[in-house]
């Protein structure tokens, strides 16, 4: 239950805010955290904490594309194949990542390590081909830094040592504010 | 001429609150502390400054229109950059924060309010970390809280994080989306100066914009407006990118040629690998494409209005002579389908069949019929939705019909061809006038 494990961070949002429903994006990103993605628990907890119908936090959860609706793996890639970007070779990108992790867009690896997306403009246009990865910025990328960049994050989830999925890099910031 | 804005180009660590404050940071604040509020607006009134994100409304007008007396009030920043080919706000939150910050908190000041809230898209975490840390070290140097500076003056300052949509950068959405619920623009009035966020009297201003505040009340007015134009004085920060050699943020004085940004050695230095220009989207996606007549137009909120464009957020994405104008129109359709909220009608259904025509159209399956009812969708979506979403959605369209209606042509069969094949001509289910 986020609502005993969190207890001071749930805190510490609803004071920042003069009505309980502004938490709803901050609390929705922490239950990301905790469940991997908006779960049907992690929703219903959500709006209990809230006071809200849980049928609200769903339709947030459909409205909003960081939030997951379905398991995501633990490095989520998310390709700009916007205009600006795909100027640029954006889309070649997205099919050379796609073919190099054997997954289409919008789908998991065997292993639960990666999940593809192409995605709306992420304000980083003179940097193309450029991605995301739990929500860090990898710009001016090729095959050759893709491939890099899979295979240290390979080694990096190996080691047991991994970076912080998107998901916790986003409570944790909620977490400070 | 050193920056005005990305003064971190000009001055190391600027984002650190001791080499801000060693460099005229919070000056500005500490000089409108002892100012009469109204006296603040004043100022920012008369520099001319102008909304940043794209529209263009006057800075100390919006101000003003925020009613006197007690009770809650509230200043937003619009950090939700999202519109294609932009990438401004970014920069500044990440690497001058604390200009930012200072112009919010002038801001608040003038208007009477006691809280600020950043309404920051969930996607810039890096820039979010950033600007985290300088509110951190404003509360920890009596820059933010209880009695700021020995004033009198109290203000709170929070994050907010939204979770990826483009349409909270519209901002009764945004604030819709801060009180917790789905990100879709309210009809209008009432205007947030008056019934904002938590219903009470709200300022949302741009990031860039607050930027340009610190820098007027320092310097005055008549100092600003020496930059620019009567019209549109002061720097803008230009988003470049597309087919140039060097893409990236530069930061202008309103005036300068599109012809003088795309070609000159200071900023894009021309076409990348030789090619000749070909188009140009002046504001991301939502403003209508020009050619090469509208280059020696001057960047400014009124120099593309003769060529039937907007410099909006100055979002410039160039075109070299290799793009297919109609995969450009379909590109940018798909975003504002893909963003549309779905609250009005001619935006969620317009924006999903010009997306399915142009689609068949690029593919070389479109019939001439197809370009009608393309042109018919567009014609009805403009101007009958809540928020300007919808008009930007049709730009792409339209005015790529005005500019290469060769394209479409070449891309669509001949009737004999499509029956000639046994395909069948069926009518799209959508009423043409």
């Amino acid at each position: 239950m986020i609502q005993d494990k969190y207890a001071e961070e749930i805190k510490g949002i609803l004071a920042r805010y003069p009505t309980k429903k502004s938490a709803a994006l901050p609390l929705m990103h922490l239950a990301q955290r905790e469940y991997g993605h908006m779960s049907r628990e992690a929703m219903q907890e959500v709006a209990s904490i809230l006071d809200l119908d849980p049928t609200h936090i769903l339709s947030l959860t459909g409205f909003y594309t960081l939030y997951y609706e379905e398991p995501v793996g633990k490095y989520v890639l998310e390709v700009c194949n916007d205009l600006a970007c795909a100027l640029k070779g954006a889309d070649e990108f997205a099919a050379m990542a796609s073919e190099k992790l054997g997954i289409d867009v919008d789908e998991t690896t065997a292993d639960g390590l990666f999940t593809l997306k192409t995605v709306m403009c992420l304000a980083a246009c003179d940097r193309a081909p450029m991605l995301q990865c739990n929500l860090a910025f990898h710009e001016h990328l090729d095959e050759a830094k893709f491939e890099a960049l899979i295979a240290k994050l390979r080694a990096e989830a190996a080691s047991g040592k991994m970076a912080p999925s998107v998901v916790e890099k986003i409570a944790a910031y909620a977490k400070q504010s | 001429m050193a920056h005005i804005l990305l003064r971190h180009r000009d001055v190391e660590n600027i984002h650190q609150l001791d080499v801000y404050r060693q460099h005229q940071g919070y000056e500005a604040l500490q000089k409108v502390l002892g100012m009469e509020p109204a006296a603040v607006t004043n100022i920012v009134r008369d520099s001319g400054l102008r909304g940043r994100g794209g529209a263009g409304f006057p800075t100390g007008m919006k101000w003003g229109f925020i009613p006197k007396g007690a009770g809650e009030k509230y200043v937003v920043i619009n950090s939700d950059e999202s519109e294609m080919g932009t990438f401004k706000d970014r920069e500044l939150l990440e690497r001058n924060p604390h200009q930012v910050i200072e112009g919010a908190l002038i801001a608040a000041y003038a208007i009477g309010a006691k809280q600020i809230y950043n309404y920051c898209r969930g996607e810039f975490m890096d820039a979010g970390y950033a600007f985290e840390q300088a509110l951190k070290d404003c509360y920890a140097n009596g820059l933010l809280g209880e009695n700021i500076l020995g004033s009198g003056f109290s203000c709170d300052f929070s994050m907010y994080f939204g979770a990826g949509a483009y349409i909270c950068g519209e901002e009764t959405a945004l604030l819709n989306s801060l009180m917790g619920n789905l990100g879709q623009p309210w009809s209008k009035p009432p205007f947030p100066a008056v019934e904002g966020l938590y219903a009470r009297p709200t300022v949302v201003n741009n990031t860039e914009t607050l930027a340009n505040v610190p820098p007027i009340i320092l310097n005055g007015a008549e100092w600003y407006k020496q930059f620019g134009t009567d019209r549109s004085p002061g720097p803008k920060i230009v988003c470049l990118s597309g087919h140039v050699n060097k893409p990236g943020n530069y930061e202008i004085i309103m005036g300068m040629t599109y012809r003088e940004l795309i070609y000159s050695e200071a900023y894009g230095g021309g076409i990348s690998n030789g090619k000749a220009f070909k188009a140009m989207l002046p504001s991301g996606g939502s403003g209508p494409v020009v050619v090469e007549d509208a280059l020696d137009a001057p960047m400014t909120y009124e120099g593309l209005t003769p060529f039937g464009s907007v410099m909006g957020s100055a979002s410039v994405v160039i075109m070299d002579e290799t793009v297919d104008m109609v995969w450009m129109a379909m590109k940018c359709v798909h975003f504002f389908h893909h963003e549309s909220c779905g609250k009005c009608t001619p935006c969620r259904e317009g924006t999903y069949w010009m997306e399915k025509l142009l689609k068949r159209i690029y593919k070389g399956q479109g019939t001439q019929e197809d370009l009608q009812t393309l042109r018919s969708v567009a014609s009805n979506i403009g101007g009958r939705t809540l928020c300007a979403l919808g008009d930007f959605a049709i730009n792409p369209v339209l005015s790529t019909f005005r500019h290469f209606p060769q394209e479409y042509e070449a891309k669509i069969k001949p009737a004999a061809a499509v029956n000639g094949q046994g395909k069948k001509q069926t009518a799209v289910p959508v009423a043409a006038d």
